[in-house]
C-alpha cells in the first residue's frame, strides 16, 4: 500500500466522488442511465481511500476525527457514503448514486479546499471518556443520515415538479417514483432522529452531572436540530405533512444543520488533556 | 440469386402491402401446416419458418431460386391471391441482406409501431412452430437464436423501445413513475367506454391490484366488470369512494364533471401521504382541472397523454439510426460464420457479408 498521508487518501476519495459525479453527468447529458455498477464501485472506492484517510487522522488525534470543521465535513461524507452504499444496493434507487457522488464531493472538494478548516488539529478532544467519543460520533453520523435525506428530498421535489408540470421526459425519466422517494425519506428520517436521539440521550448521561461544561450554543444548536427533525417526523406521521413540504422542510434543514456545525465546533471546549497540532506536524502516515 | 440453397426472406408487409391485401395473405397455423405438406421435401425447401402477424407474412428458410419460386405460386395458390398482385408486393432478400431484415424485425425497427415489443415475441413463436414441426436445421436454429441475442441487445443499448407510445401504456408508465408498482394499486374505471377499456386493461396486464368499474348505467358497468374481472360500483358511490382509489380514469360521456376539486379534496384527506393518479380521457373533461393543484394529486388529460406519447415516439425515430447501425454490424458478424458454412455444405453462400449493409432487395 502507497505510503500516503490522511490528506492524500482524501484526495483520492474526493476524486473519486467527483469522477462518480462526472460520470452521471456525462450519462445525463447524453440522455443515459449511468451504469448503476460502475457507480456503486466508484462510490465505493471512494469510501474505501476515505476510511483510510479518516483512519489515519484518527490515530492522528486519538480519537474520532471530529476536532475541527474540515473533520466534521469529512465525516458527514463518509456517512452519506456508507450509507449509500447499503441504501442504494437494497433499494436499488435509481440517480441516488449520483446525487451522493455530488453530496460527497461537495463536502470533501471543499473541506479540502479550505485549508482554515483544518488550521489546527485537536489530540484528545474527547480526553478518556468513549462514551463522548460515540456521542459525537453519533450525532455526525446522523448528520450523514439527513445528507441523503436532503438528497432523497430533492429527488422528490424533482420528480414531483416533474409529473406536476408534465416533463416527465428527458433526464426525469431516471427518477425513481414519487412514493418510492416519500418511503425512504421517512425511513432516513426515522433513522436520522433515532441516531441524534441516542447521540444526544449519551451526551447526556455525562453532561447532566457537569452542565459546567457544556456550552449553551452548542447545546441550543443541537437541541434545535434535532427537534426540528423530530417535529418533522411526527408531524409527517401524524398525517399533517404533506410529502412536498415535507421534502422542502428536509432539504433547508439540512443547510441548517451543516451551518450548526460551525457553532457547535467552535463552541467546544477542550478538556485540560487536549493539544492543538499544526496541520504540518501531524500530517498522518500509515505507522 | 443462383439456384444453390441459401438462407432467404420472402414475404409482404405493411411496408408494400395494403391491408385488403395482408387481409388476404395471412396464415392461421392450418394453413401453415397444409402449405408444409404441399410443399413436400421434394419442393427444395431445406428449412422453413413463417411469421405471420397482422403487419406481415413472412418465410425465412434455406432454399434456391427454384425453390422459392415454388414456395411463392404455392402460397398464392393457397391463399388464392394472383401472382401478380402479391409480386407487387413482395419483398425478397437472401444471405446477409435476410439475416438483416429479420434483425430489423425482430428488433421492432421494421415495425408500424417503431419499437414494439409484441414483434418479438411473434418472431419467437414463428421460431418455436418450425423447431416443433421439425423444419428449422442447423441454419435456422443458429440465425434465430443469433438473431433473438441480438435483438434483445439493440432493444437494451439503444433508445428504440424507449417510452410508451400509446395513450393506454403513458398512462401506465405515468402511474409507475408515482406509486412505482402497481400491485397494491386500485384502479375505478369511471364510464364503460372503449378507450377506458383499453386503459383498464393495460393496468391490468402491469399487475394492478383490483379494478373497479363505475358507469351511469349500471348494466354496462357489470357487463364491462364481467369483460375484466372487476368489481362493478353504483355511479353516484364514485365520487364518496374516491378515496380508496390511487387511479381513477374518467372515461365518461357526461356533460359535466364527475369528480370536482372538493370531492378530490375529501378524498385526499382520507389517504395521507399517498398520491392520487387521475386520467381523464372524457371529452367534455371527467374531472375538474382545479383538481391539479391539490398536493399529492396527479391529473393527466387525453392531450396531455398524447403528447407525451408523440414526443416518445418522436425519440424511439431518433434512435432508428443508431439502431440500423447496429442491426448492419451484427448481421453481417452472423452471416460471416454462416455463409461460408452454408457453402462448404452444398449451398451458395449469398450475400456476402459486406451485403448486409444493403436494405433487403425488394422483389
Amino acid at each position: 500500500m502507497p505510503d500516503f498521508t490522511d490528506r492524500q487518501w482524501l484526495w483520492l476519495a474526493a476524486a473519486c466522488y467527483l469522477a462518480g459525479f462526472a460520470l452521471g453527468t456525462v450519462a445525463l447529458l447524453r440522455g443515459r442511465r449511468h451504469s448503476r455498477v460502475a457507480m456503486f464501485l466508484t462510490l465505493a472506492a471512494g469510501f474505501a481511500f476515505q476510511t483510510l484517510g479518516l483512519a489515519l487522522r484518527g490515530r492522528a488525534v486519538k480519537g474520532c476525527p471530529l476536532g475541527n470543521t474540515f473533520e466534521l465535513f469529512q465525516f458527514t461524507a463518509w456517512s452519506s457514503a456508507s450509507l449509500f452504499l447499503v441504501i442504494g444496493a437494497t433499494f436499488r434507487v435509481s440517480l441516488l448514486g449520483y446525487f451522493t457522488a455530488m453530496l460527497a464531493a461537495v463536502l470533501t472538494g471543499v473541506s479540502l479546499a479550505v485549508p482554515a478548516w483544518d488550521a489546527a488539529q485537536r489530540t484528545h478532544i474527547f480526553g478518556a471518556n468513549p462514551w463522548i467519543e460515540l456521542h459525537a460520533a453519533l450525532a455526525v453520523f446522523s448528520y450523514g443520515v439527513f445528507g441523503l435525506l436532503a438528497l432523497t428530498s430533492a429527488m422528490f421535489l424533482l420528480r414531483n415538479y416533474s409529473l406536476k408540470s408534465k416533463h416527465v421526459g428527458g433526464w426525469f425519466s431516471f427518477l425513481p417514483s414519487i412514493l418510492d422517494l416519500d418511503h425512504i425519506g421517512v425511513r432516513l428520517l426515522g433513522a436520522g432522529v433515532a441516531l441524534l436521539t441516542a447521540s444526544l440521550a449519551v451526551g447526556a448521561v455525562y453532561w447532566v452531572p457537569h452542565p459546567e461544561t457544556v456550552n449553551v450554543a452548542k447545546l441550543l444548536a443541537t437541541i434545535a436540530v434535532w427537534l426540528a427533525y423530530a417535529v418533522a417526523l411526527g408531524l409527517r406521521l401524524g398525517g399533517a405533512l404533506p410529502s412536498r413540504r415535507l421534502a422542502w422542510a428536509c432539504v433547508v434543514l439540512f443547510g441548517a444543520a451543516l451551518l450548526s456545525l460551525a457553532p457547535v465546533n467552535s463552541s467546544r471546549h477542550p478538556p485540560a488533556s487536549a493539544t492543538t497540532t499544526p496541520p504540518a506536524a501531524s500530517e498522518a502516515r500509515k505507522p | 440469386m443462383s439456384d444453390a440453397p441459401t438462407f432467404f426472406m420472402l414475404g409482404a408487409s405493411h411496408h408494400s402491402a395494403p391491408l385488403a391485401l395482408r387481409e388476404k395473405l395471412a396464415l392461421t397455423p392450418e394453413k401453415i401446416a397444409t402449405l408444409r405438406g404441399r410443399l413436400g421435401p421434394a419442393a427444395g425447401v431445406r428449412e422453413l419458418a413463417v411469421l405471420s402477424t397482422c403487419n406481415r407474412v413472412e418465410f425465412y428458410g434455406v432454399a434456391g431460386a427454384t425453390a422459392v419460386a415454388r414456395l411463392e405460386g404455392e402460397f398464392c395458390a393457397l391463399q388464392g391471391v394472383a401472382a401478380a398482385d402479391f409480386a407487387g408486393a413482395r419483398r425478397h432478400a437472401a444471405g446477409g441482406d435476410a439475416v438483416a431484415h429479420l434483425l430489423s424485425v425482430a428488433a421492432g425497427l421494421d415495425s408500424q409501431l417503431v419499437g414494439e415489443n409484441e414483434i418479438f415475441g411473434q418472431v419467437k413463436d414463428a421460431y418455436a412452430e418450425a423447431s416443433a414441426g421439425g423444419a428449422a436445421g442447423p441454419v435456422l436454429h443458429r440465425v434465430f437464436q443469433k438473431i433473438f441475442q441480438h435483438a434483445k441487445h439493440i432493444r437494451t443499448h439503444t433508445g428504440v423501445a424507449e417510452g410508451a407510445v400509446s395513450v393506454a401504456n403513458v398512462a401506465v408508465e405515468l402511474a409507475l413513475n408515482i406509486f412505482g408498482q402497481l400491485d397494491a394499486t386500485r384502479v375505478l374505471l369511471l364510464g364503460a367506454g372503449e378507450i377506458g377499456e383499453k386503459t383498464a386493461k393495460a393496468f391490468q396486464s402491469r399487475g394492478a391490484a383490483g379494478i373497479t368499474v363505475a358507469s351511469r348505467t349500471l348494466g354496462r358497468a357489470m357487463d364491462l366488470a364481467d369483460t375484466l374481472g372487476a368489481l362493478a360500483m353504483p355511479f353516484w358511490l364514485a365520487p364518496v369512494k374516491l378515496g380508496d382509489f390511487d387511479i381513477v380514469v374518467g372515461s365518461t360521456a357526461a356533460p359535466e364533471a364527475v369528480v370536482t376539486r372538493a370531492a378530490a379534496a375529501a378524498a385526499m384527506r382520507r389517504r395521507p401521504g399517498r398520491p392520487l393518479f387521475f386520467i381523464d380521457l372524457a371529452l367534455p373533461r371527467d374531472i375538474e382541472p382545479a383538481a391539479a393543484e391539490l398536493e399529492n394529486v396527479f391529473l393527466y388529460n387525453l392531450d396531455d397523454l398524447a403528447k407525451i406519447a408523440d414526443a416518445n415516439r418522436a425519440a424511439r425515430e431518433v434512435e432508428v439510426a443508431r439502431a440500423r447501425v447496429v442491426v448492419t454490424e451484427k448481421a453481417a458478424q452472423l452471416w460471416k460464420q454462416i455463409g461460408p458454412r452454408l457453402a462448404a455444405d452444398g449451398g451458395g453462400a449469398q450475400g456476402a457479408a459486406g451485403e448486409a449493409s444493403h436494405p433487403p432487395v425488394a422483389g
